[in-house]
């Protein structure tokens, strides 16, 4: 019986057409990943964590709206913003001139650098490319640290993965030789036991084109709006003192930047 | 060994009832699809049966689309496009709204599309196998076109189609571990999680495994028991 | 029939105009579906064929599909000679070869390709210590090599089944004819049984190689950049649909190629077994 209803209540949602009433934004769904601490990522019991999440509420409460969070997959995480899954993606997403042609973006509200790790016993001496000529690469897909490999790194050999889980696995393995991604996250898992197995072999300069300026939050292009609303919660919960509070909870430097 | 047990318990410190749930939404996923396949498998065997030529090349060229496609590859077309093509066409029309495909929806859409190409080819041999006199003496009798399709062709077409219809039904429990591709917690995703937290793909996917023997096992015990009640009435004669 | 009525000379009437029944009319509505779609495709397709994504993407698709091609071509090789021993176990009326080889065949049809491939990919990892003393880490650190590997085991055991099909398919005249020739058990199975059995499993073979080119497309889930992979890749950069749309052109004509061309050379072969 319970398979049916389990089937009958997903006809139900493919009927769900719902024309979108006026949209006076007092309640937002918010898509995130879940997959990428220390910014978002769920425990075990399916509860949503990570600093991402934090200023989500935070911003949330800024604006007196209610707030719904949406897990979805980092691959499909701009077509289903589009596609009207959620109304706005807080999940590390950086703001990018690629990005910027299919949705819009708040201003940043965080900026961290990317960085190479690799096993302790690596060979590798550089993040330079002449360096990592041949060496397998991980990255996680459509991600600005894949795009930076492909541009930037192109004697490496790129292998992507669809969440920071898998690479993290190959590198422990030994079957890739060093991973690209946030420095942030990259130290988080390096401090855990899982990441015992790697150290940070250095940060990269950030490029502006591919990296942009920053993580901010994602946004449909019709509904500015929006945009605006999230913008000046983003500058209220700095200027009063929230944002440093969930700052310091997770981080002992400052991740805004520059 | 013991690691392994705890792992595999339920509750707090083991992965069993992820496990469990992950099972659950892949045989509710093919059981889901099983009967939109199998309706829709039945109508382009008539289709392919029928003795219009433009019909008969409709269906055909459905079957070539869906049998041709990679699976992985009609999930995700239906995943992100029909979402994006309905979201157009409403927009079109002028109505703005938002439609949702749920990858539940998606994969049962996908499945069904590639369970009924193959279905229907399993129907139209079995038409093949009913003699022309069925449909003459049910017409004798004054039954309709209808009535003859429903009460004498439709009941021997299913015995004759079981055997093929039983296998696709294992290839098609199979299928669905593709949706875990598309963010469905089906069994091999909760397998996937649950390897990557605790670092012991191996066993994890190796019990994922022989869930999937089980559930073929089980199904195939299933069968032959349907198969054996059809055949019932052979005997008596 | 007659033709015209040669006392006469009168011709026969002609047919009657064909009704338009419920199918008919049916049947032109969805053709005429279809024949729409299909411009619309192509008319797509081709407003798009000097788009910065082709331009862009048009290389990596070729490579993606020769990857293709070489993960299916060398598994389906590897995968036809592990058959041959499988299916002569599975045919053993001894229990001991019969009974591993029914399990073998068993689990790799009952189980989904995914869960294999996951299994000997991410499995292969946790054991690289085990591996690396037999020296075998070298081959499994690769994803293409555990790629190949999945696959070929996978189709072994579908070809297997094939193959002791059609041998069991062989009469068992054929048997004793050869060994009233005197010819020994070896070379009657691989002279006389082995080319007739092919000759049977030509079209389950047929449709063994384009399962096999379908199902390739899973090798993009763990790093591979075949066809599929390829694609998603484009995908997730661009967040451009016809990345999808243009996968689905090419493995449809692999795939029908594929089909037109083996139905020739089954017919051909098979010439000579016409009535």
């Amino acid at each position: 019986m319970r398979v049916l209803r389990m089937a009958a209540a997903a006809v139900a949602v493919f009927a769900a057409v719902g024309a979108v009433e006026a949209k006076d934004w007092s309640k937002v769904r918010i898509g995130t990943e879940g997959a990428y601490p220390p910014f978002n990522s769920l425990t075990a019991d399916g509860q949503l964590v990570g600093f991402d999440v934090d200023i989500a509420k935070a911003l949330c409460e800024e604006m007196k709206v209610e707030c719904e969070f949406v897990v979805q997959d980092w691959d499909g995480m701009i077509p289903a913003l589009q596609a009207g899954k959620f109304d706005a993606v807080i999940a590390s997403m950086s703001i990018t001139e690629e990005r910027l042609q299919k949705v819009d973006f708040t201003n940043k509200y965080y900026n961290t650098p990317p960085a190479i790790a690799v096993p302790k016993d690596s060979k590798i001496e550089s993040t330079s490319d002449k360096h990592l000529d041949g060496a397998a690469l991980g990255a996680q897909s459509s991600t600005t640290h894949s795009n930076y490999a492909e541009e930037k790194l192109p004697s490496a050999d790129l292998k992507l993965y669809p969440t920071p889980d898998e690479y993290k696995l190959d590198v422990a393995s030994g079957r890739i030789d060093a991973v690209i991604d946030d420095v942030v996250v990259l130290s988080e898992w390096l401090d855990t036991d899982d990441g015992a197995c790697c150290k940070i072999l250095g940060t990269l300069t950030p490029d502006p084109v591919i990296n942009g300026a920053g993580a901010g939050i994602a946004i449909r292009k019709d509904d500015p709006e929006l945009k605006e609303k999230f913008n000046a919660a983003i500058e209220a919960i700095l200027a009063n003192g929230k944002y440093k509070e969930i700052n310091d909870k997770y981080f002992s430097f400052d991740v805004y930047g520059g | 060994m013991e690691d392994a047990l705890t792992l595999l318990s339920f509750g707090d410190q083991g992965w069993g009832d992820t496990i469990a749930f992950g099972v659950m939404i892949t045989v509710s996923l093919a059981i889901a699809t099983l009967p939109f396949g199998l309706l829709l498998g039945f109508l382009i065997a008539l289709a392919k049966n029928s003795n219009e030529p433009s019909l008969r090349l409709a269906a055909n060229v459905y079957t070539t689309i869906f049998r041709g496609l990679p699976e992985l590859l009609t999930l995700f077309l239906v995943y992100f496009g029909v979402q994006i093509g309905i979201q157009q066409g409403l927009k079109l029309i002028g109505f703005d709204a938002y439609f949702e495909v749920n990858s539940f929806v998606a994969g049962m859409v996908a499945l069904s599309l590639v369970f009924s190409s193959y279905a229907s080819e399993a129907f139209l041999s079995a038409f093949k196998g009913i003699p022309q006199g069925q449909y003459e003496g049910g017409y004798a009798l004054g039954l309709s076109r209808y009535q003859t399709m429903a009460l004498v062709i439709l009941p021997q077409l299913i015995r004759l189609a079981l055997p093929a219809l039983g296998n696709l039904w294992l290839i098609l429990l199979k299928e669905t571990s593709l949706v875990s591709v598309i963010g469905l917690p089906d069994l091999v995703r909760e397998a996937g999680i649950a390897a990557r937290v605790t670092k012991e793909p191996f066993l994890f996917f190796g019990i994922a495994c022989l869930i999937y023997l089980l559930l073929a096992m089980i199904s195939s015990a299933g069968l032959s028991r349907v198969e054996r009640w059809t055949k019932k009435g052979d005997v008596a004669r | 029939m007659i033709a015209a009525n040669p006392t006469t000379g009168q011709k026969r009437p002609p047919p009657p105009p064909r009704a338009w029944t419920h199918g008919r009319i049916l049947g032109h509505v969805l053709m005429a579906l279809w024949i729409i779609s299909g411009i619309s495709l192509v008319y797509f397709l081709a407003s798009n064929i000097a788009s910065p994504f082709v331009e862009r993407y048009w290389g990596k698709y070729v490579d993606g599909f020769l990857v293709t091609l070489q993960i299916v071509g060398v598994s389906l090789l590897i995968g036809a000679l592990l058959s041959l021993p499988i299916a002569l176990a599975r045919n053993s009326s001894w229990k001991i070869f019969a009974w591993p080889a029914y399990g073998y065949v068993y689990f790799f049809r009952g189980t989904p390709l995914l869960a294999q491939t996951f299994l000997i990919y991410y499995g292969a990892g946790t054991f690289r210590p085990e591996l690396e003393a037999v020296g075998l880490w070298g081959f499994f650190r690769e994803a293409w090599y555990c790629v190949i590997f999945a696959f070929s085991l996978n189709t072994a055991a579908y070809q297997a089944e094939i193959l002791r099909g059609a041998i069991l398919n062989v009469p068992k005249g054929q048997w004793e004819g050869a060994a009233a020739l005197g010819l020994s058990r070896p070379v009657t199975f691989f002279k006389v049984i082995l080319p007739q059995a092919l000759m049977v499993a030509l079209r389950p073979y047929g449709n063994e190689i384009i399962l096999m080119i379908k199902g390739s497309a899973i090798a993009s889930i763990v790093t591979i950049y075949d066809l599929m992979g390829e694609t998603r890749r484009a995908y997730s950069r661009s967040y451009d649909f016809q990345a999808y749309i243009w996968a689905a052109v090419l493995y449809l004509i692999i795939v029908e190629t594929l089909r037109r061309v083996w139905d020739k050379i089954e017919q051909r072969l098979t010439r000579h077994l016409k009535r």
